[in-house]
């Protein structure tokens, strides 16, 4: 048997927390050194641990190897390590630990029109994202009136893609990427882009793509399609490998596990879980009007959220909230306890529960996500937010009395109250 | 069959490894090049215009203020040919550091999202101002013909040399100063007040002649002194620059050249997390 294509050796990658998107500033790093000018020296004793740990792993030992031709889903979670792992794969970020080993040609589909410049001109921009991908002068002409049909852009080609409509320039970026020639591929699901149609052509393409006998790893939400489209399947949660068997167990087991619903999270790990030294989260439920747990609701009950959450340190008032999110990512409102009770008092060292219910017949149908937070009033301080903690769909039977009454059709609008209506 | 090893381990890699990987990217370097000129000369009257446009007002207000009221000398060279000579460089390395340093963070989308050895976005900066550089050469050789100066022959060595010292010298600046900028991001607040000072501390509004010996030695730690002052030498036609003033530059840039690309070898792998 020849040698794995790839071979992943306990691979970990460790952030700081803070900054991993943050950079630092000149002035303040000199401040620093005035203040405390023994801070340049290296540092021989560990800085004492209070507990609270800075560092999180993103990826905690992973090992596994992929042969030619495989096709590989990678799933789980927000925040499991999916992207992460395809970055160290890109070599586009370099791991903390571990050794990776590749035997081929690696492109990596993170993100379409990678380098699109909007004051050139479709034409210039294939040629352009061409090779930034990688793609040879030669491979992007041989292929280049194939990108131009699928993309559907023939008549706009040499005009500057600032002037391209949405739809158009992610169609354009979308059809580039995939005609790409490399012997490993990296994907993301979320290049499935543009209206549905197209989407589904994209779909279709990736369908094709995996047919062709390549090596390919792919980073979907998409539980039906990592089941169809690939043989194997990984399962990341908190950064370690869970699971790695074939693509239908690996689905149904994420299925059934905890880990595939959106209505529940839990932070076993102390550094993980959002907080500070004064409160930490232990975990966010979305119920329904029995307490059972569920992430789709009919539109005319209510929605409850349960927050749970220790408090460490007794010193403050604490003031829990939610705030929530439609999936075009528009606040749909943002709401307090406004308990006075709580709001007043300091908070004893414990676990408390905060459950806060969303009535009936307030929302649109569709998916929302909810972000959680942790403050207080007097004086203000904002302890810990974090966003797209839990999510639930909102589902319109029609079977009870909504504020649809006799129409049919689609009904926009963010919220969707029923309301009092009177005619004289 | 390639195959590639990633690990946290953190090699230098060879200079010969490096070029290596450079021209293996070469077409990668040649359409970003392509990109940057394609965006700036859209317009390709407008586009040389206002490169030849700047060093053309400097000249006049320096001639004004310094040579025609301050009435620095100027040696045999009217002021005003003296000092668009000494602008022409200081726009290229000028122009080529600003824009190498902002490399990183101008092209941060791609260094997210695809892997090619990051010390080509430096290059392509000083590949593109270099263009600029062309436009105003011509600027300069034009104006000195029609005030009634040639360069004498040497010109053909010693502009090539001096063309490649500020190439180096602002690849090597450049390239310390565009990790810098990744790590501390008000470096770039910072950078055109340091290019102020430096354009007063270089021989460009006034001539070496007039400093004295021991600090024309510390003026020569600064490469482009030496290039202005050659060029200039190349227009006036007789008089050479003392050795000791030329070695001091060359061994200068050599040192600027190889800490700039070994600071920026060793901080690239994290660009990606930081940036």
């Amino acid at each position: 048997m020849s040698k794995p294509i790839i071979e992943i050796v306990n691979l970990s990658k460790k952030y700081k927390i803070g900054t991993r998107q943050t950079y630092y500033e000149l002035g303040e790093s000199f401040v620093n050194l005035i203040k405390n000018p023994l801070s340049i020296l290296p540092k021989r004793i560990k800085p004492k641990s209070d507990g609270q740990n800075t560092e999180i792993w993103a990826l905690h030992n992973i090992s596994f190897k992929v042969s030619q031709g495989d096709r590989i889903g990678i799933i789980g979670r927000n925040g499991a390590g999916k992207s992460t792992l395809l970055k160290i794969l890109g070599r586009i970020t370099a791991p903390t630990k571990g050794k990776i080993h590749i035997r081929g040609r690696i492109a990596s589909l993170l993100e379409v029109g990678t380098g699109f410049h909007p004051s050139l001109t479709g034409r210039e921009n294939i040629f352009l994202n061409g090779s930034i991908l990688r793609m040879s002068r030669s491979e992007i002409q041989r292929q280049f009136d194939e990108i131009v049909y699928f993309a559907e852009i023939e008549k706009f080609l040499d005009t500057p893609v600032k002037h391209y409509s949405s739809g158009m320039y992610m169609r354009l970026a979308f059809a580039v990427a995939a005609h790409l020639r490399a012997e490993i591929l990296l994907i993301d699901e979320v290049l499935a882009v543009g209206d549905v149609t197209f989407q589904k052509k994209c779909l279709g393409k990736m369908e094709d793509i995996s047919q062709s006998g390549r090596t390919i790893l792919f980073v979907s939400h998409n539980t039906q399609f990592i089941s169809r489209l690939c043989d194997r399947a990984i399962l990341l949660h908190e950064g370690r490998l869970i699971k790695d068997e074939s693509s239908d167990k690996v689905v149904s087991y994420y299925l059934q596990s905890e880990l595939g619903t959106r209505a529940f999270r839990e932070w076993n790990q102390k550094h993980r879980a959002p907080g500070n030294e004064v409160s930490r989260m232990k975990s966010v439920k979305i119920l329904d009007k029995n307490n059972n747990m569920t992430d789709s609701i009919d539109i005319t009950e209510p929605v409850k959220v349960e927050l749970i959450y220790e408090v460490l340190k007794e010193a403050w008032s604490l003031v829990p909230a939610i705030q929530l999110f439609n999936y075009k990512g528009i606040v749909v409102f943002t709401s307090n306890d406004t308990d006075i009770y709580w709001n007043k008092r300091i908070r004893k060292i414990g676990i408390y529960k905060s459950i806060v219910t969303i009535p009936g017949n307030s929302m649109n149908e569709g998916g929302y996500f909810v972000r959680i937070g942790m403050g207080t009033y007097i004086p203000w301080r904002k302890h810990f937010t974090e966003r797209d903690v839990v999510g639930f769909t909102i589902i319109d039977s029609g079977k009870k009395k909504s504020a649809r009454g006799g129409y049919v059709g689609q009904i926009d609008g963010v919220v969707r109250p029923l309301l009092h209506w009177e005619t004289e | 069959m390639s195959e590639i090893t990633i690990t946290s381990k953190y090699n230098i890699k060879s200079v010969k490894a490096s070029i290596k990987e450079i021209f293996e990217y070469k077409d990668f370097l040649y359409i970003l090049i392509w990109r940057d000129l394609k965006i700036r000369y859209k317009q390709t009257v407008l586009g040389i215009a206002w490169v030849v446009f700047q060093p053309l007002i400097s000249t006049i207000i320096f001639t004004v203020f310094f040579g025609n009221l301050a009435k620095i000398p100027s040696g045999k060279l009217p002021y005003s040919l003296f000092v668009l000579c000494g602008l022409v460089f200081w726009q290229f390395f000028s122009s080529s550091l600003v824009g190498a340093s902002d490399s990183m963070i101008a092209n941060e989308s791609i260094i997210q999202k695809v892997y090619f050895p990051k010390v080509i976005l430096p290059i392509v900066s000083i590949m593109t101002s270099s263009v600029d550089f062309i436009f105003n050469v011509i600027l300069l050789l034009v104006y000195a013909g029609i005030i009634g100066y040639f360069p004498n022959w040497s010109f053909f060595i010693v502009f090539p040399l001096a063309t490649i010292t500020t190439v180096v010298t602002a690849l090597g600046c450049g390239l310390f100063i565009s990790a810098l900028n990744v790590r501390y991001r008000d470096v770039r607040y910072v950078l055109p007040f340091c290019i102020q000072i430096l354009l007063f501390l270089t021989p460009i509004i006034y001539p070496m002649s007039i400093v004295n010996e021991r600090n024309k030695l510390i003026m020569a730690i600064n490469p482009i002194s030496t290039v202005i002052e050659s060029v200039r030498l190349t227009f006036s036609g007789n008089g050479t620059l003392s050795p000791q003033f030329i070695i001091i530059s060359i061994i200068s840039m050599i040192c600027i050249l190889i800490i700039g690309f070994i600071y920026f070898n060793k901080t690239q792998k994290f660009f990606a997390d930081i940036i």
